[in-house]
């Protein structure tokens, strides 16, 4: 098995609120990361998918292929947005970097399963080079 | 759903590759250059990751301003601009980059604020790195 990545970055605002919380509460917990008033970060998409290469092309998928979904399924949606009004999936979720690398799986895992080629293995989302979340898709 | 949370430190530190074990001459064919009797340091770069469900109210595996707490004072307060060979825990092992990822992975291991270690990553230089999972 061999397993391939591919980044891209987006750069997007958001703030953290859980909505069942009082203000006093939420900052408590969120610190700055509370301020309605958003902020923002220039984020790193790392997109890792595992296969055996094509005995005809020699790859593990199209990169091409990757790049365009990654484009068409998550930066579309992300990039130069507020994650927390633009994002249909953050609209009554908190957009932590935990989130946004399960939410980015669960767009890409259906176009990446249906190209019948390499399987989604993690997709790892740095909020700044220090700071990033991973998921594998486990329950 | 479990997701993984993971973070980088730095870490400046000296060390130096000495085995008693080995004669001086042994000691250099050994290590070469990280043998150099005064030492010599390096700015580490230590990336911790967590694993765990998220926790559903925040969104979070580990709350970070926690874990930065927990590795603060358990590695970085030790660790950071010291001398690793002076260290109690080196006394009776070589501060290699191998021993320093298990070393910090083991004071870090049951201390966390939430999640469990799934893995140590010390980085010594931009060339090379070593890990330590959790299974061993």
């Amino acid at each position: 098995m061999i397993y391939l990545t591919r980044r891209a970055t987006f750069s997007a605002s958001h703030y953290y609120w859980n909505e069942a919380w009082s203000a006093e509460k939420n900052f408590e917990v969120f610190g700055r990361c509370a301020s309605r008033n958003g902020h923002g970060h220039n984020y790193t998409l790392e997109v890792t998918v595992a296969g055996e290469p094509d005995p005809v092309t020699g790859f593990v998928i199209d990169l091409k292929w990757l790049k365009d979904a990654m484009e068409r399924e998550v930066l579309s949606a992300y990039d130069h947005k507020h994650l927390n009004l633009d994002a249909q999936e953050f609209q009554h979720e908190i957009p932590t970097t935990e989130n946004i690398a399960i939410a980015a799986w669960r767009r890409l895992e259906p176009a990446i399963t249906a190209a019948k080629g390499a399987k989604l293995s993690r997709v790892r989302v740095y909020e700044t080079p220090e700071i990033f979340a991973e998921f594998r898709g486990e329950a | 759903m479990k997701a993984y949370f993971g973070r980088r430190y730095a870490v400046s530190a000296s060390h130096r590759l000495h085995s008693e074990a080995l004669n001086a001459e042994q000691n250099r064919a050994a290590y070469g250059k990280c043998n150099n009797p005064h030492g010599h340091g390096h700015n580490y770069a230590v990336e911790v990751l967590v694993g765990g469900a998220v926790n559903p109210e925040t969104g979070m595996v580990v709350d970070l301003v926690a874990l930065d707490r927990v590795v603060g004072e358990r590695v970085l307060d030790r660790f950071d601009h010291a001398n690793l060979n002076l260290d109690p825990v080196f006394t009776d092992r070589i501060p290699t980059t191998e021993n320093f990822c298990r070393t910090i992975f083991a004071l870090l291991k049951d201390a966390l604020p939430g999640g469990e270690l799934e893995h140590v990553r010390v980085e010594e230089t931009e060339n090379n790195f070593f890990e330590c999972f959790r299974e061993g």
